[in-house]
């Protein structure tokens, strides 16, 4: 590992993110701009292909169960796959 | 521009030259060269140029340009180039010379215009490269290394084989589109299917690329893959079978990127991802969908060599890219972070990044010629991507809980690489137009229509926001030091445990017929001994005795049968 004095590389100085209240802010400023967009179903008329994509809001939920679904199948997968760091022996 | 010049020469020959080269400038500006002239030679040759040799009474044409080979080979020497600029501080003969002459003989393959040329680039390419993943130099890379040396030349060894089966049949080695009923086409299909990374055939992508060097990752993920798409496209457009190919592709690997530990091997499982975009639009075989699968490969190459970068930048940096042991880099390395996130919204395809521009023009296809299923699990899947690459690998690397890791910034020419590969990201996205007269077909498409843009962005934010609520809740994986089992399970451990014990069973039955021979023929020797060695009562007799002793046994035995 490489290590630098530079004083932005100084382990105590402190970064806007470290502190946990403006991560909050942002996961909350996220969840604003979703339903922001969500809403935005009311305003404009979809060029859709399929009837689906005329359900309401369906870009937004289909992509929100679609990641639980995928992060709650791999969890499962993983206990099916995991394996030591050294199964292969190298 | 020299007349008739095959720029793949230029790179191959080049590289060869290079190593008598002395290390430094010299040889870095030599290199520099070699794709910059070839780029200039390339552009210069007019479309529809070919060079032909006649060898054994066929006619190979080793150069052919035409608006699917350009487009291809276009970007094939822009990420060579890429790769000089990142390999700068490179003093490693081996792996400079293999990142060029592998680069030269990928070129190759796209110029082919019949099927011997494009084996013999086929097969240049396959072992020219495994030396980037030799050339880390340890006993785990030799062994990854070797693997995939024998997965790429099974592929080399099919395509002949089809190649044979056509030749002898059509008579024919022009390497035009195949029919998958015609002789020697499931052949030729199935090694273009391996360097596809077709689902099965696939895991000597994950499993060699993250085990090469950090420069050596960049250059194989920009080649080997993408000249097979190359080859499927010119062969195999509008082979149905291609869009479930396509589409199980761009499924299964983003449940492998969830939980996957190694960095570079979840970008190894997303190319996987969004080579599966590529085959369904090849399947597909419309001139939309082959724009489409054209243009996403030439978007892919960029943004996945700028992620590989990053994290080729953060392993030099930090030693490692598992995500258990890193985070909080951004306040180290932040204009790597910044690239990497440019290279992040571009495979996800936010508005205003490659992608966007690129991966569309496949769905649009999709929809159009009503492939609903696809078109669902492909939106699925771009979910999925946003998730594992647009989200987790600057997360955990860059963001997530800060390990205390303080280290340099990437080194210049890194950084000067990277921004080659963002600006030409966001090049494309924002303004895709100009992109697509590059394109093979004419096509007449809008990627920013006020739907497009709202409802892409909904997918996106909302999935971020799924990503967030399962970070913050404590439902999302952690990062492990682990490895998952794949498909090379088969060929690594099942496969190896299956033959020992075959062998042992028959070593052991081996073992068992030769003590029963042993022990009859043993037997038989005792016996021998006992009535005819020196103890034995046959050899206390005279011959003659013995003589008449079997004279009466034989005439008893005949008046026994003469009577029954």
């Amino acid at each position: 590992m490489t290590s630098s004095t530079s004083p932005a590389n100084r382990p105590d100085k402190k970064y806007w993110l470290d502190d946990p209240g403006n991560v909050d802010k942002i996961f909350y400023g996220l969840a604003l701009i979703c339903i922001g967009l969500f809403l935005t179903d009311l305003f404009y008329h979809k060029h859709a292909y399929f009837a689906f994509e005329d359900w309401f809001g369906f870009f937004a939920w289909y992509g929100f169960l679609c990641c639980v679904a995928l992060v709650l199948l791999a969890k499962q997968m993983r206990k099916l796959v995991k394996r030591n760091e050294d199964y292969y022996g190298d | 521009m020299i007349n008739g010049l095959n720029p793949a020469l230029i790179l191959i020959c080049g590289s060869l030259l290079a190593p008598l080269l002395p290390r430094g400038i010299v040889r870095n500006v030599f290199m520099l060269a070699l794709p910059i002239g070839g780029l200039i030679q390339f552009v210069g040759l007019p479309e529809g140029q070919s060079a032909e040799i006649v060898l054994f009474n066929l006619t190979l044409v080793t150069l052919r340009i035409d608006p699917l080979s350009f487009i291809f080979a276009v970007v094939f020497l822009i990420a060579a180039l890429i790769a000089v600029i990142y390999a700068w501080h490179l003093r490693d003969d081996l792996q400079q010379t293999a990142g060029l002459f592998y680069p030269g003989a990928a070129l190759g393959v796209v110029l082919a215009g019949d099927l011997v040329t494009l084996f013999i680039c086929w097969e240049l390419a396959a072992v020219s490269s495994v030396f980037l993943i030799w050339a880390r130099r340890t006993e785990r890379a030799y062994r990854a290394g070797l693997r995939y040396l024998v997965v790429q030349v099974g592929s080399g060894v099919l395509l002949l084989a089809g190649v044979i089966v056509h030749l002898r049949v059509t008579g024919s080695i022009t390497f035009e589109h195949l029919e998958l009923d015609s002789p020697g086409a499931l052949l030729i299909f199935l090694a273009f299917g391996i360097k596809a990374a077709f689902p099965l055939l696939h895991n000597w992508l994950q499993d060699a690329y993250p085990e090469a060097t950090i420069t050596g990752t960049v250059v194989l993920s920009a080649f080997t893959t993408k000249m097979a798409i190359y080859a499927l496209a010119r062969g195999f457009a509008g082979t149905e079978i291609l869009i479930t190919i396509g589409t199980v592709m761009a499924m299964f690997p983003i449940f492998y990127a969830v939980i996957e530990n190694d960095l570079r091997r979840v970008l190894a499982y997303s190319m996987n991802n969004q080579l599966g975009f590529m085959v369904v639009g090849i399947g597909i075989g419309t001139p939309l969908a082959l724009d489409g699968a054209a243009a996403h490969a030439f978007a892919d190459i960029l943004f996945k060599a700028l992620l590989f970068m990053s994290m080729g930048a953060v392993l030099l940096r930090t030693g490692t890219v598992n995500g258990s042991e890193l985070g909080g880099l951004y306040k180290s390395m932040p204009l790597t972070t910044g690239l990497c996130m440019v290279g992040a919204a571009s495979i996800s395809a936010f508005p205003l990044f490659s992608a966007f521009a690129t991966k569309s023009l496949i769905l649009a296809a999709a929809a159009d010629e009503g492939h609903w299923v696809a078109f669902l699990f492909l939106l699925f899947a771009s979910a999925g991507v946003f998730h594992h690459a647009g989200i987790k690998i600057p997360y955990f690397a860059f963001f997530a809980h800060d390990r205390g890791i303080r280290c340099q910034e990437a080194p210049k020419n890194m950084l000067i690489a990277m921004s080659i590969a963002a600006a030409l990201c966001i090049g494309i996205g924002v303004f895709p137009q100009a992109f697509y007269t590059i394109l093979p077909y004419p096509v007449v498409f809008h990627p920013y229509t006020t739907s497009h843009i709202i409802n892409q962005l909904q997918l996106l934010t909302w999935s971020a926001l799924a990503f967030s609520v399962l970070v913050r809740t404590g439902i999302y994986p952690p990062e492990l030091r682990l490895i998952n089992l794949d498909f090379d399970w088969t060929y690594r451990k099942l496969l190896p445990t299956v033959s020992i014990r075959v062998w042992s069973m028959l070593d052991r039955a081996w073992e068992n017929l030769c003590s029963a021979v042993e022990c009859g023929v043993g037997g038989f020797m005792d016996a021998l001994l006992r009535h005819h060695g020196p103890h034995g009562k046959l050899a206390a007799t005279w011959p003659t005795g013995s003589m008449v002793l079997w004279a009466v046994v034989l005439l008893g035995a005949c008046l026994v049968f003469y009577y029954v």
